[in-house]
């Protein structure tokens, strides 16, 4: 798999002369296994992918983790929508009661978006998605329920034996009675287990998350926690906060790393990062 | 034991957080969690005894009606849930394991996760006063 980060900030794009090293961008994160192509929300990251993506491929599956707008508002905004020779799959969490299409509709519609869903050239095809296993190309596509506001779901892509892991949002300390201890009973264990790479939440500090606990992220400390729990390979931290600067982000990494001894890789994501897995 | 479902832990986590009894159950009935006030009515404690099959824990505290009569499995709320996906209600003897009788009433109901997935129930229950 050949994995580019077009967009690794959290809630709202912060294109800041400080934010440049680790970039502005909202999630999305583009996985390329031969011909398959697929993306993995489609934050503001998405419309310069849309940009870039190369003109022959004729199929785009974009799994969308769950609806906050940080990862959907890019969609009005990608190219290859708009062009009807595309096959557009789009998947996301199922709901208890209104379809995803429709949910996706609120969007592509007045007062937040002058086109409607309807008006596109060709009508992006849906797919509603809760704890299941499929497959797109030779990539094997695993997702799980997550513990964040609203139905949200992480992903595990499998392509021969490597595994990339993505819950860019993600609140550990509420999805476990006994974090960091008991990973059967850990939520997203099983999407991240002994993954080759991790994006994962690490939006806040230890000290900012006991303010923001309920809001569906994860500080810096439980992320990795987290990524030792599931013997990870690398884990990179994702879902910068918009206020946290380049410096900053630095800053805090190196507080919670300073005196840990890992055996696997941790990093600040930065958008415009390239892996190959 | 299989990682749980996010629903399941959530049920452990708002169990772990009550000040009353509660029982968390997978589908096939297989007692996955009780919290700390439930150790106090069952009189042992759920590190002690860990995951148990229905047939286990649906006998183990002698289940009697008020005449004294020893229920069968079927008449528990929370066998009746597993068996029917549905609530159920009831009040009950028990010999908690510490050789007490103890009457308790029991809510039981199905745990159903988005948008349809049927997985497992949940009983809280009371130490009630004799009716
Ligand atoms: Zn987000
Ligand atoms: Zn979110």
């Amino acid at each position: 798999m050949k994995i580019t980060v077009w967009g690794c900030r959290g809630s709202l794009p912060s294109p800041d002369p400080e934010n440049f090293k680790y970039g502005g961008n909202t999630s999305c994160v583009q996985v390329m296994h031969g011909d398959t192509c697929i993306i993995l929300d489609a934050g503001s990251g998405i419309q310069r992918l849309g940009k870039y993506l190369n003109p022959e491929i004729r199929e785009i599956h974009i799994l969308l983790s769950h609806l906050h707008i940080d990862h959907t508002m890019g969609l009005g905004f990608f190219l290859p929508l708009y062009n009807p020779n595309v096959a557009v799959h789009l998947y996301g969490p199922s709901a208890t009661v209104e379809p995803l299409l429709h949910r996706l509709r609120r969007y592509f519609s007045a007062p937040l978006f002058p086109v409607r869903l309807n008006d596109l050239p060709r009508h992006p095809l849906i797919h509603e998605l809760d704890d299941s296993t499929f497959e797109i190309g030779n990539v094997k596509i695993q997702s799980a329920f997550i513990s964040h506001p609203g139905p949200t779901l992480g992903y595990r892509l499998t392509a021969g034996n490597s595994v990339l892991a993505y819950m860019p949002d993600h609140e550990l300390q509420m999805g476990s009675s006994n974090f960091p201890n008991e990973p059967d009973w850990t939520s997203g264990y099983e999407i991240a287990k002994d993954a080759d790479l991790l994006f994962h939440d690490g939006e806040y500090t230890a000290d900012e998350y006991l303010t923001k606990i309920g809001w569906g992220h994860s500080s810096m400390e439980d992320a990795i926690a987290f990524g030792k729990l599931c013997r990870v390979k690398k884990l990179s931290l994702f879902h910068h906060d918009p206020m946290n600067s380049d410096k900053r982000l630095e800053k805090m990494y190196q507080d919670c790393t300073r005196n840990l001894s890992l055996d696997f890789e941790v990093e600040l994501c930065c958008e415009g990062n390239a892996y190959e897995l | 034991m299989a990682a749980q479902p996010l629903e399941i832990i959530l049920g452990r986590q708002f169990g772990d957080s009550l000040g009353m009894p509660v029982f968390l159950v997978d589908p096939m009935g297989n007692l996955l969690f009780y919290n700390e006030p439930a150790e106090g009515i069952l009189g042992l404690r759920f590190g002690e005894t860990g995951s148990m099959k229905v047939e286990e824990w649906a006998t183990v505290f002698k289940p009697t009606d008020i005449d004294g009569k020893p229920l069968p499995p079927e008449g528990l709320p929370l066998v009746q849930t597993l068996a029917t996906q549905k609530p159920a209600h009831g009040s009950f003897y028990i010999n908690n394991l510490k050789g007490e009788r103890v009457f308790i009433t029991v809510t039981a109901f199905p745990i159903v996760g988005r948008p349809d997935r049927y997985l497992g129930a949940m009983a809280m229950f009371w130490k009630s006063p004799l009716v």
